[in-house]
């Protein structure tokens, strides 16, 4: 029994640590286009993305893939988590200018 | 043009389908239509607020105030979808009742409309602030501006005339039925939001239980397409999700079929009076 709550009471605790390790990438808006247009994150793990949005227009990232639908107002900066993904390629865009925002997430 | 059209289409789209099942779901009500109405312009009034103040939302909270307003605006939904469902499950037959014998004329009485009033408004909110926040950008950037304001006011339009459509297909329904059919599709529309509302959640970094995919269904049906859209909104399709959002999703329908049981078997002093059955 005591067994069974310990090993409980260390996974609650693993549960609660996951995010202190989550890993931090760094993505800029500009001329409505993402920079780098490819990230590479560790599968299985929680990520978080700052994405910068150096236009003076607000920017939608969205990815149905990533679960992500996020508005980055103009000028200013916004935290995108994400994961734990499986391994592969998951698209994203800014929703505003679809046509030339577009990026991918790969998890490997 | 055709860009700001598709956008704009896509989220009054969101909006109308709510809009057009809760008109159906109230047929009958003594001045629905002002509720509804002031359900709308709260939301376009909430969504000029939220877009003014995106950047200090966005700020709040470390970062995930965006996240948590969406989530609190979509479980605010679920609670106001649910009373609706259990007034329903206690009036629902006499009002479809009267309904038949009389004809939608009989005022129905008293009815949750403040509670469908408020999920009006707060749909109108949530896709209202990204179309706010769109044109705005159109406007600053200057570019064509007419032209992509054009493509706007016509995905206004489109998003209008299906709510209208969703409205009219609904009420074609008899009226022995209608209510049980937008009973189904009240709780359904609470279990996607409650999916969503947890998503939120998750990406607000507030929840860090059951985040695993369980499937990937976007091969077959992908959630940016069409049809994948329309059932993401009406019945909560997600293409690829996670543990949590099956579990509020299921959760929230079995709460829905609980209370709709518990309320609709609590004596009724109408049901009484009228002696139905």
């Amino acid at each position: 029994m005591r067994a069974v709550v310990l090993a409980m009471v260390l996974a609650a605790l693993g549960v609660l640590d996951a995010p202190a390790f989550a890993q931090e990438f760094n993505l800029v808006i500009r001329n409505h286009k993402f920079e780098p247009e490819e990230i590479r994150v560790p599968a299985g793990k929680r990520v978080s993305i700052y994405v910068s949005n150096e236009d003076a227009t607000p920017e939608e990232f969205d990815s149905t893939a990533l679960k992500v639908e996020k508005i980055i107002p103009g000028k200013s900066k916004g935290l995108v988590r994400i994961g734990p993904l499986d391994p592969g390629r998951y698209e994203f865009m800014g929703e505003f200018h679809a046509d030339t925002a577009k990026g991918v997430v790969v998890a490997e | 043009m055709l860009g700001a059209l598709v956008i704009v289409f896509r989220e009054v789209l969101e909006a109308g389908l709510i809009i057009g099942i809760v008109m159906a779901a109230s047929r009958g009500a003594p001045g629905r239509g002002a509720w509804i109405a002031a359900g709308v312009l709260a939301g376009v009034v909430g969504a000029g607020i939220i877009a003014l103040f995106a950047g200090a939302i966005a700020d709040a909270f470390e970062g995930s105030g965006q996240e948590l307003l969406n989530a609190t605006v979509l479980g605010a939904a679920v609670l106001m979808l649910m009373w609706h469902n259990a007034w329903m499950a206690r009036h629902g037959r006499e009002l479809a009742a009267e309904m038949s014998a009389v004809g939608a004329a009989v005022t129905a009485g008293q009815r949750p409309m403040t509670a469908l009033a408020v999920v009006v408004g707060l749909a109108v909110l949530r896709e209202g602030s990204e179309v706010v926040l769109f044109l705005y950008g159109i406007v600053a950037t200057g570019t064509s501006a007419s032209a992509l304001l054009l493509g706007g006011a016509l995905g206004v339009a489109a998003g209008v005339a299906f709510t209208a459509l969703t409205y009219y297909g609904l009420i074609s329904i008899p009226a022995r039925h209608i209510f049980t059919v937008t009973t189904v599709l009240i709780a359904l529309l609470a279990a996607g939001m409650a999916a969503q509302a947890v998503q939120f959640l998750d990406a607000a970094g507030v929840i860090h239980v059951l985040g695993q995919r369980l499937w990937d269904s976007s091969a077959w049906l992908p959630q940016d397409g069409v049809i994948g859209r329309l059932l993401h909104t009406l019945v909560g399709y997600t293409d690829r999700p996670t543990e949590l959002q099956l579990a509020a999703y299921l959760g929230t329908l079995a709460a829905m079929a609980a209370l709709t049981w518990t309320v609709g078997r609590a004596p009724s002093p109408v049901r009484e009076r009228t002696a139905v059955r």
